[in-house]
């Protein structure tokens, strides 16, 4: 088998079973998001389709298909039926640079189990992922609907104010990693057997914080505010494009947890596990890994429908004030004192990364996350117009 | 504010909301263990929480004699009393001087199941009932005719007692 044609075949199936993988995760993810609702109000939720509902998923989509497709009389036609796919799209392209395994040998040649190992991988997120909120505002705009219009202007707001505040804390992966491409960034947390999440873990409360606000979802969820807005941006939206939406939104939230878990958690890494991946690893092996990814990116998941259920929805100056007065400094502030702590560690003591690199950072992280909790989290980060009138 | 809102003052010094969060995201997590309250319906129909109230008016039931006949003297009080006007009533008399109802229907989905029937009856024959599964596949299935209403076999509902008006 030539190396091309076998690129080619293995690409094609990993496409195929990303793809696949991806939709019935998402349609999975609706039911475990309103089970888990339920359990956590004390009720039972949808458990009557299939052994524990199951087939909710399925049921909900044959519904949406065969739903009467609804078009506004002044809504703008071309927009209104592209606004639900370029909204869906980008959440599934995200996901084509996320190592979600270790590579595998074969007798062929190494099989990076990653869609497409773009040695820019994190910088093609980064465009990608923002490319989202084109989605939301057509839809808001092209619905010619004031709440949909409101729902889209303040995605809008949230997504630019939130991106700067996430790509900061990023930068301070990348500054330990040396390298854009994620199958890097992951091989160097594995290599060093400390995960990103020790030496930088304020970083990851950050970058949780603007995913939250990245995603739409709960507490900043203002884009579909039911309370305010009726429904946001899908407001006028009916039948399977309504569903593109949803799908759009869950499979935001399934690349947000899996980068998570690749940034912060070490990706495919198999905890207490030393295993070379370089020149590739054997199947059952990589099963392992695929298992650890994936329980990783659940875990976020959960995290994510967990805060959905728990925490109210922020007033709209709340959230501006917290996207530019709070994360944005702080993302700033800590990027400036970790670049420093790396080039001290680094130049000053000749240090190469390891263990002990990364428990020194995590120092630094722990008095940096002292003065925020007990110090700056004193009614500044989130309070009423009132306190901040007062103060 | 440009409008008269009135502005509470609150605490700024001790006020967290990271901690707050934090201390809500652990009460959702212990709901989720919690024993749930959702009763299965179909196949659950009351618990040891909750039962239905013995005055619950549901759809009618005529009570009836040893012999099996309908309890109702056709006196003509339940017409007259039913604010819904739901009560059909046609009297018949036999040889013996005995009243009896020739035709007796109720339109169940004019009925507002208000219970006057049954508090205005002499002879203690029509009652309203705790039976509330009425589905039915055409309109005209909810006018109760006589027989029917004799069919019936669910408990009849207890009258409110002015001297004991919380049923204790």
């Amino acid at each position: 088998m030539s190396p091309t044609l076998f690129f080619l075949l293995t690409s094609v199936v990993k496409m195929l079973v990303v793809f696949t993988v991806i939709m019935v995760g998402v349609a999975l993810m609706t039911l475990v998001e309103r089970r888990l609702c339920a359990f956590m109000q004390d009720r039972l939720g949808p458990n009557r389709v299939g052994p524990f509902g199951l087939l909710q998923p399925a049921a909900d989509g044959l519904k949406n298909i065969l739903k009467e497709e609804t078009y506004p009389a002044q809504a703008e036609p071309w927009l209104f039926v592209l606004a639900p796919a370029i909204s869906f799209t980008p959440a599934l392209l995200t996901f084509a640079v996320i190592p979600f395994a270790a590579p595998l040998a074969t007798k062929w040649g190494v099989v990076p189990m990653v869609v497409a190992d773009l040695p820019v991988g994190f910088l093609y997120i980064l465009a990608i992922s923002s490319l989202g909120v084109y989605g939301i505002v057509l839809a808001g705009w092209a619905s010619n609907n004031k709440y949909a219009l409101l729902g889209g202007l303040r995605a809008s707001a949230q997504m630019i104010s939130y991106e700067i505040a996430m790509g900061m804390s990023t930068v301070a992966v990348l500054l330990l990693a040396g390298n854009v491409t994620l199958s890097q960034v992951v091989a160097q947390q594995q290599l060093s057997r400390t995960w990103n999440i020790v030496p930088l873990f304020i970083g990851f409360v950050i970058f949780l914080v603007s995913a939250l606000a990245e995603t739409n979802r709960v507490p900043f969820d203002l884009p579909e505010a039911e309370g305010e807005l009726i429904a946001g941006y899908h407001t006028e939206y009916s039948s399977m494009k309504f569903s593109m939406f949803y799908i759009a939104e869950y499979s935001n939230m399934l690349t947000a947890s899996a980068l998570m878990a690749t940034l912060y958690f070490g990706g495919w890494d198999v905890p207490f596990v030393t295993w070379n991946a370089a020149q590739g690893l054997a199947w059952w092996q990589v099963l392992v890994t695929l298992v650890a990814f994936c329980a990783k990116t659940s875990f976020f998941i959960f995290l994510y429908m967990w805060i959905r259920w728990t925490l109210p929805r922020f007033r709209y100056d709340q959230l501006m004030s917290l996207g530019w007065k709070v994360m944005l400094p702080i993302a700033l502030i800590y990027l400036t004192l970790l670049g420093g702590a790396i080039w001290y560690l680094r130049v000053q003591l000749g240090w190469s990364y390891g263990p002990k690199f990364a428990w020194a950072l995590a120092g630094l992280n722990l008095v940096l996350a002292v003065i925020q909790l007990w110090v700056l989290d004193r009614g500044r980060i989130v309070s009423g117009t009132a306190a901040r009138r007062t103060a | 504010m440009a409008i008269g809102v009135k502005v509470l003052k609150r605490p700024t010094a001790q006020t967290s909301y990271l901690r707050a969060s934090v201390r809500g995201m652990a009460l959702t997590f212990s709901h989720i263990f919690r024993p749930k309250v959702t009763m299965q319906y179909p196949e659950e129909k009351g618990s040891k929480d909750w039962t239905m109230s013995s005055r619950w008016r549901g759809t009618h039931r005529m009570l009836t004699d040893e012999q099996g006949r309908a309890k109702c003297v056709a006196c003509g009080l339940c017409p007259q009393i039913c604010p819904a006007n739901c009560i059909k009533l046609v009297p018949g008399e036999d040889e013996e001087g005995n009243r009896y109802p020739l035709i007796y229907e109720i339109d169940e989905f004019r009925c507002v199941f208000c219970g006057y029937c049954q508090e205005v009856c002499p002879e203690e024959a029509i009652h309203v009932g705790w039976h509330y599964e009425n589905a039915e596949y055409s309109r005209d299935r909810f006018v109760y005719d006589l027989e029917r209403l004799c069919a019936q076999t669910h408990p009849v509902s207890t009258l409110w007692d002015p001297a004991d008006p919380k049923g204790e």
